[in-house]
């Protein structure tokens, strides 16, 4: 059995996972502080892969990134780089993907810690920063950890989006959801199995893991 | 000396409120604040923390921290103000120790802290671990353990029982002299400061 799918796909949720926390963790805390009209724009766009087909989300991206057009065409002149039907184009695609996974979770974590313990930090004469390292980050630690599987679990199981913009092609875009369909097609139902089996058993442990961790929390681990 | 001459709007059940006060407070004095519930005792101690920003007027101690008209308003940071938040905002994932070690880098002065506040036994437990009254005294302490100039206390002695309420208060006022201190105390009840005090605010009353 050709193992690269399966190499191909942890690769791509833990680059995305990894690009998401350095991103998601500022963005979460910026929209956990003050609303404002813009704030609620930018919120509902970052849950839109939520609900959005992943086909359509990979349709815009696949147009948004054409190097025959536009914004593609002027990364691939300027940059050479290329987002569509190469790996970087998947990294992209499931960073916009998973990235509400990342967000939300993180953000309601923010919010609920109280309000005095940042100003408690302040008042001890701590910067934004310091007060975000040493005091809100270590106590959302059960909801970063939740969510940085969820993420991670999420990108594992990109389909739609991922065969839009990265096709089939095998040790570049072939991940292994792509390869378990691929497989059915051509009636090689032993690999469709054994690729769906790996993606179930890693999800599995992932999510009873996190699970597992929550218990001890005290908490849900989808709250 | 800390001048205070500030207006805010409130929003109060009955409508908007207007929160005034005009008032000089002496270097090492402590000052009792008084008033009903809403009357704007914590949003009061917040404006002088710089927590949260008057309307207008002007704060002074030995520089400006607030003037509307010059559009000064200094950070809490920069006032470095001790503060007794009244739900005791203690950091779950640090230690007794941890706190104090987070406001200030002087062992010798943590130590004589933990001793005051009765807490050197439990130098190794988070806020979780500690009782109501042990938590109020946590709070206080890392306040006190940036030597701050001024110090606003949000109901401090609430979860404390007497006994040991008056032996705190007692070590606390030779800690206020020492630091050199101005302490603003909001309480609810009048006689758990009598004897501390010298000065009091009652607000709610125009």
């Amino acid at each position: 059995m050709d193992l690269s799918p399966v190499w191909l796909t942890l690769k791509l949720a833990t680059l995305t996972t990894l690009i998401l926390l350095l991103i998601g963790l500022p963005v979460a805390w910026w929209l956990s502080k003050k609303r404002s009209l813009f704030k609620i724009v930018i919120e509902a766009i970052i849950t839109m892969p939520l609900v959005l087909p992943p086909s359509v989300l990979g349709f815009y991206l696949l147009l948004a990134f054409s190097p025959q057009r536009g914004f593609g065409k002027w990364l691939n002149e300027v940059f050479n780089v290329q987002f569509v039907f190469s790996f970087q184009g998947l990294v992209l695609a499931s960073v916009i993907y998973s990235m509400p996974f990342m967000v939300s979770p993180v953000k309601s974590a923010f919010q609920q810690l109280p309000l005095s313990l940042s100003q408690a930090s302040y008042t001890l004469g701590k910067t934004q920063w310091q007060t975000f390292r040493h005091i809100l980050l270590p106590n959302i630690k059960p909801s970063l950890l939740t969510a940085t599987v969820l993420t991670f679990a999420h990108t594992l199981g990109e389909f739609g989006v991922v065969l839009m913009i990265g096709g089939n092609i095998p040790g570049i875009t072939r991940v292994a959801s792509i390869a378990v369909y691929d497989s059915v097609e051509q009636m090689d139902y032993t690999s469709a199995n054994n690729y769906s089996l790996i993606l179930f058993a890693i999800t599995f442990i992932l999510v009873i893991g996190v699970f597992i961790y929550n218990k001890y929390q005290v908490k849900s681990p989808l709250e | 000396m800390i001048a205070v001459d500030i207006e805010k709007k409130l929003k109060a059940y009955n409508g908007l409120q207007i929160l005034q006060v005009k008032k000089e407070f002496e270097p090492g004095s402590v000052t009792r604040i008084t008033g009903p519930s809403g009357a704007g005792k914590t949003t009061f101690i917040k404006m002088v923390a710089g927590l949260i920003a008057p309307d207008k007027g002007s704060i002074t101690a030995n520089e400006t921290w607030f003037d509307s008209n010059q559009k000064i308003n200094l950070t809490p940071q920069q006032r470095r103000i001790g503060f007794v938040f009244q739900d005791y905002a203690l950091f779950p994932n640090m230690t007794v120790k941890q706190h104090l070690e987070y406001a200030t880098n002087d062992a010798q002065w943590i130590a004589r802290l933990l001793n005051i506040g009765q807490l050197d036994t439990f130098t190794n437990h988070k806020p979780g671990h500690l009782s109501g009254g042990q938590q109020q005294r946590l709070a206080i302490l890392r306040a006190l353990a940036i030597k701050p100039q001024l110090l606003l206390m949000d109901e401090p002695f609430s979860a404390l029982d007497v006994k040991m309420k008056v032996k705190l208060i007692t070590d606390l006022q030779i800690l206020f002299k020492e630091v050199g201190a101005t302490v603003l105390i909001v309480s609810h009840n009048p006689q758990e400061l009598d004897g501390v005090s010298s000065d009091e605010l009652v607000m709610g009353e125009i």
